[in-house]
């Protein structure tokens, strides 16, 4: 069982989500984030005095998916969430140790 | 018949004057909105509660004794139901017998509690100028305790002695001379209150802010400016918008009277004009911040407004509109780089309150003899002077007092987590948190 994060650009989540659906992902977790990687922020003012904007809006997306279609996940949400500009965001991929279903009390990969 | 005509003129102005108080007293729900739009949402529910708290502390404290102190209006506003008569009939006797004795075109003749209502509404609106500067970083209950001291007497006593047409403290007269008292007089002229209540209001402000302290983390190493952003421009834009119309009131009813030609006439100028800063204001200090921040600042237009308003309060009947828009003009001229000195000069005010109400309230006081020919320069100047000093060193005095009695600002780590926890334990955004 992997669990694939994704922090993408914010008006791409409904792209991403129906190329989940499509490759049969059940569920998601989206959290709306904050940050900056290469993509660096600008200063602006208010009322003259100037401010940093460091920190960009993004959204992450949190899938636990099945170690089988970890690849076709990746290559699902990198193209729904490509634009070819800077701030397109990252993928990572961790390990699950163990998925609970908490209404069935199912547990491993059923749970998914 | 003559009798009928002035009962129905009496009622006209009475009418008016309740109308235009009330236009007033939604002002309370402008500065609600606007200061609740510029402080961080973690100090919103204090401020809206300074607001409405200071109102009514307002509304009781000047029916208890400042309206005795400023017009002698009777503590507790005594016999203030039937001025003075024995009973109904004998106070309708009395009103006609005034008007007659004013004659239709003479000064008005209107209900006593109708001036009362009119008048407390500017105690309030005086008052609640002070709130926005001293926000998200002082005591509720300290602020609380000080409106009430503003409300009841330092404000009842310049109120005096400008509209109430008393000798200050017997050394001379701010209106007409009283030769047979040995009074010299300086023909000052406020018409609405650009001193009397917006500039005092500032002086009030000035002189919490100066013992209170700016907010943390607002001024860095090296003279650093932090910005600290308002959290609801919506609120902040539509409380503006309420000011402007509540200002309809403030000034069209300090006309004092509807029930001729004159005056009808006069009040529509008023209106026309007050209109008009408002509109000369909002419009320079757009450009103002537009040219001097490379964007559009939506809250320098805001504040632009209000100044272009309190301008033209002093005198808003005289000029024509083209001046008025001038007049207006410059206020938001001022006021974009008087908010902007504060700050260089470290005196964090969140809304701008000092520089709209009390820089720009005393433009509004020196701009009254280019229009007003009754009216000197150096009358205006020892008029504010007058009220400034009064109203800067009493208020001075009682922060003071107030905060060796209970201290007034909050600690650091309440000012952290913000007022609203600490202060009044509600948040005013508790969705948009965790729980």
């Amino acid at each position: 069982m992997k669990l694939v994060t994704a922090i993408i650009k914010p008006f791409k989540l409904d792209d991403v989500r129906e190329a989940l659906s499509e490759i049969g992902v059940a569920g998601v977790t989206v959290t709306e984030v904050k940050g900056f990687g290469r993509q660096k922020g600008h200063t602006e003012l208010y009322r003259g005095a100037e401010y940093v904007v460091d920190f960009l809006p993004k959204v992450k997306i949190e899938a636990a998916v099945s170690g089988d279609i970890v690849d076709q996940v990746i290559e699902a949400i990198s193209k729904a969430a490509n634009t070819g500009k800077i701030g397109d965001g990252k993928i990572f991929v961790s390990n699950i140790e163990q998925t609970i279903r908490i209404r069935t009390g199912e547990t491993g990969p059923e749970a998914l | 018949m003559e009798n009928n005509i002035l009962e129905l003129q009496y009622a006209m102005d009475t009418f008016y004057f309740l109308v235009m108080g009330a236009l007033v007293m939604w002002m309370a729900a402008g500065f609600s909105m606007l200061e609740a739009g510029l402080v961080r949402s973690k100090s919103t529910t204090e401020i809206l509660t300074k607001n409405i708290a200071l109102y009514a502390i307002a509304c009781t404290a000047y029916l208890v004794i400042g309206y005795e102190i400023m017009y002698d209006g009777g503590i507790f506003l005594k016999d203030i139901a039937l001025d003075g008569a024995k009973d109904a009939d004998g106070m309708v006797a009395a009103v006609l017998k005034e008007s007659t004795e004013a004659g239709f075109g003479g000064d008005a003749v209107y209900s006593n509690a109708s001036d009362f209502f009119f008048q407390v509404v500017f105690v309030a609106t005086a008052m609640s100028i002070v709130s926005g500067a001293v926000a998200e970083r002082m005591k509720l209950w300290a602020f609380l305790l000080f409106a009430v001291v503003m409300t009841a007497f330092i404000y009842p006593m310049e109120g005096a002695w400008t509209w109430g047409g008393k000798s200050v403290f017997g050394l001379f007269n701010l209106g007409d001379a009283d030769e047979k008292a040995g009074l010299m007089g300086f023909g000052f002229s406020d018409f609405a209150g650009s001193g009397i209540v917006h500039m005092a209001g500032a002086a009030a402000a000035l002189a919490g802010v100066l013992l209170l302290g700016a907010r943390k983390g607002k001024y860095g190493a090296d003279g650093k400016i932090n910005p600290i952003q308002g959290a609801n421009l919506p609120l902040a834009t539509l409380g503006t918008f309420i000011l402007w119309m509540g200002w309809f009131g403030f000034n069209g009813g300090s006309v004092l009277k509807l029930g001729d030609i004159a005056n009808s006439n006069s009040v529509a100028m008023v209106f026309l004009n007050t209109n008009a800063a408002a509109a000369g204001g909002t419009i320079v200090a757009l450009l103002v911040a537009r040219l001097m921040f490379g964007k559009a600042d939506l809250t320098m237009a805001l504040n632009g407004a209000l100044a272009g308003l309190v301008a033209i309060t002093a005198e808003p009947s005289t000029p024509t509109p083209l001046m008025a828009t001038i007049i207006g003009g410059i206020g938001g001229l001022i006021v974009v780089f008087s908010i902007l000195f504060f700050d260089k000069i470290k005196i964090d005010d969140p809304v701008g309150a000092i520089s709209v109400h009390g820089v720009v309230g005393f433009w509004g006081l020196m701009a009254v003899p280019l229009t007003n020919t009754g009216a000197t320069f150096v009358g205006q100047l020892v008029g504010a002077a007058t009220i400034f000093i009064w109203v800067f060193f009493a208020s001075l005095i009682v922060w003071f007092i107030i905060k060796m009695i209970m201290g007034i600002r909050v600690s650091e780590e309440e000012e952290y987590e913000g007022v609203d926890i600490g202060e009044c334990g509600m948040e005013a955004y508790p969705e948009f948190t965790n729980k």
